[in-house]
C-alpha cells in the first residue's frame, strides 16, 4: 500500500514536476552563461502540453508497436527507479534486498528504450543514433557499475539502498572519504552520458544527425520522450546524492540543505554541459574504457584498503 | 493550441536562396536577440517542429520536397516566409527555373519581406504571427 502511494505521489507526479523545474534550471543556466535571457519558468511544461496536443506521425516503414511502445517503456522504468529511491529515502528499512542492483538495471533501460525507438522508426539518421547509443551504453555501465560498487563495499557490503543511507546517517556521507571522492568523479561523468548531454550527446547529435533515435518522433511520443529525459535530470541526480552525499533526509534545515546538494549537482551538470564540445564516439569510449574505468578500479582497491 | 504559441519550435527549410536569409535568421538564435525568450527552439527534425520558415525562391527542384515537408509536419502548425524571393520570386521573378511563389505551393501564414529582412524583422513577424493567431482562437471561441 505505502509503495502505492509513494509510487503515485512521489514517483510519478513530484518526479516529473523536479524534474521539468530541473531541466528549466538547466537551460537558464545556459542562456545565463552565454549571455542569455533565457526561457520562462514554465517552458518545460508548455513545451510538454503542446507536444501532447499535436499530431503523432507514424512513418510507414517503422515497426508500429515497438515504435510506440519504446517511449512508454523508457518513462516506466524511470518511474519505477524514482519510487525505490523515494521508498529509501522516505523510511528506511522498507524495501527489498538487491533494490540496489534493480536500480541500476532499471536505469539501464531508458538508453535502451531511445536505442529500440531509433531502430524501429527505419530513418537512417535514427539507426545511425541508436547504434551510437549502444556504443555508449557500452562504454559508461563498466565504470558505472564499478563506482557504485564502490559505496556498496564502503558501507560494509550493504546491496540495499536503505542500508547505504543507514551507514552515511551514522558514519557521514561517502564522499568523504578518498575513494568515496574518486568514485563521485566517475559518477558524475556517468550520469553526464546517461543523460545525453553535451559532452557525450553523440547519439542525439543535433547539428550532426537531427536529434538521431528520435528524429521520427512527433506529437505525444515525443513528448513522453522530452518527460522521461527531464525526469532523468531529477532521478540521477538523486541516486548520486542517495549513494554518495547522505540522501536527502526530509526533516527541517537538513531538508533544505538537500535541496542545496540536488541544485550543486544540477549545476554542476549544467556546468560540464556548457563548457565542453562534443567527443566522437570513439574518443568517449576511450575516455570511459580508459580513464574513468582505471579511476574506478583505484578507488575500489582505496575502498578494500579502507581509505 | 494555447501552449503551441508559447513554445514555438522553429524549422528552417531553405528552397535555393542566396543564404543571406539563412544568416539573418540564425542570428535570431545568437545571444544579442534570443528567442529562446519567447520558448522558441530551432529543430532539427520536421516532425518535430511547429512553424517552418521558407527561405529562397522555389526552385523547380525544390518544390517537390517543399510539398513533402510540409506533409511531414505535425498539424497543427504554421508557415512563414522570409525574404523577397520566397515572398515573390524577387529578383529571380522572370527565371525559367522559379515557375511560382512559395504561397502558391504551400499555405502561407505570415509574410517577411526584405532582401534580407533583419533579425528583428524576422521577430517582429513571428510575434505578429502569435497575436494574429490568438486572434483567431477568440473569434472561433
Amino acid at each position: 500500500m505505502s509503495y502505492l502511494i509513494v509510487f503515485l505521489v512521489f514517483g510519478s507526479f513530484l518526479t516529473a514536476v523536479a524534474g521539468m523545474l530541473a531541466s528549466w534550471v538547466d537551460r537558464k543556466v545556459t542562456a545565463r552563461v552565454q549571455y542569455r535571457v533565457g526561457p520562462p519558468l514554465l517552458q518545460p511544461f508548455i513545451d510538454l502540453v503542446k507536444l501532447s496536443g499535436k499530431e503523432l506521425l507514424i512513418p510507414q516503414t517503422a515497426a508500429r508497436t515497438t515504435f510506440l511502445l519504446a517511449p512508454v517503456m523508457g518513462l516506466s522504468s524511470v518511474i519505477l527507479v524514482s519510487t525505490l529511491l523515494w521508498m529509501n529515502d522516505l523510511n528506511f528499512g522498507q524495501t527489498f534486498l538487491g533494490d540496489l542492483i534493480a536500480v541500476i538495471y532499471l536505469l539501464m533501460i531508458p538508453s535502451i528504450s531511445i536505442m529500440m525507438g531509433g531502430f524501429a522508426s527505419g530513418n537512417p539518421l535514427a539507426s545511425l543514433g541508436a547504434s551510437r547509443e549502444m556504443k555508449l551504453v557500452l562504454s559508461y555501465e563498466l565504470p558505472f557499475v564499478l563506482a557504485v560498487m564502490v559505496a556498496v563495499i564502503k558501507s560494509g557490503y550493504a546491496i540495499r539502498i536503505s542500508d547505504i543511507l543507514m551507514f552515511q546517517a551514522r558514519h557521514g556521507a561517502i564522499i568523504g572519504s578518498l575513494s568515496g571522492f574518486l568514485a563521485f568523479l566517475v559518477v558524475i561523468f556517468c550520469v553526464q552520458a546517461k543523460l545525453g548531454l553535451v559532452p557525450f550527446d553523440m547519439p542525439e547529435a543535433e547539428t550532426e544527425i537531427v536529434s538521431g533515435p528520435l528524429i521520427e518522433y512527433s506529437g505525444p511520443a515525443l513528448g513522453i520522450y522530452k518527460l522521461m529525459k527531464n525526469m532523468l535530470l531529477f532521478v540521477l541526480p538523486f541516486f548520486v546524492m542517495v549513494l554518495f552525499l547522505g540522501g536527502w533526509p526530509f526533516n527541517g534545515v537538513s531538508g533544505f540543505w538537500g535541496l542545496l546538494k540536488y541544485i550543486g549537482l544540477v549545476a554542476l551538470i549544467t556546468v560540464i554541459r556548457n563548457t565542453n564540445a562534443r567527443l566522437r564516439i570513439d574518443q568517449a569510449m576511450r575516455f570511459f574504457w580508459g580513464t574513468l574505468t582505471g579511476l574506478a578500479v583505484i578507488a575500489i582497491l582505496l575502498a578494500f584498503m579502507g581509505k | 493550441m494555447q501552449a503551441l504559441l508559447k513554445s514555438p519550435w522553429i524549422f528552417h527549410m531553405s528552397t535555393g536562396s542566396c543564404n543571406n536569409c539563412d544568416i539573418e535568421f540564425l542570428d535570431c538564435l545568437t545571444p544579442r536577440f534570443d528567442v529562446e525568450r519567447f520558448g522558441m527552439l530551432l529543430a532539427g527534425s520536421i516532425k518535430h517542429a511547429d512553424i517552418l520558415l521558407v527561405t529562397g525562391a522555389a526552385t523547380r527542384q525544390c518544390i517537390p520536397k517543399i510539398k513533402r515537408v510540409y506533409e511531414q509536419m505535425p498539424k497543427p502548425c504554421f508557415v512563414v516566409a522570409i525574404g523577397e524571393c520566397s515572398l515573390s520570386r524577387g529578383l529571380y521573378i522572370q527565371s525559367y527555373n522559379c515557375p511560382m511563389p512559395v504561397d502558391k505551393i504551400i499555405p502561407v501564414d505570415v509574410y517577411i519581406p526584405g532582401c534580407p529582412p533583419k533579425p528583428e524583422a524576422i521577430i517582429a513577424g513571428i510575434m505578429k504571427l502569435i497575436d494574429k493567431a490568438e486572434e483567431q482562437m477568440k473569434q472561433n471561441g
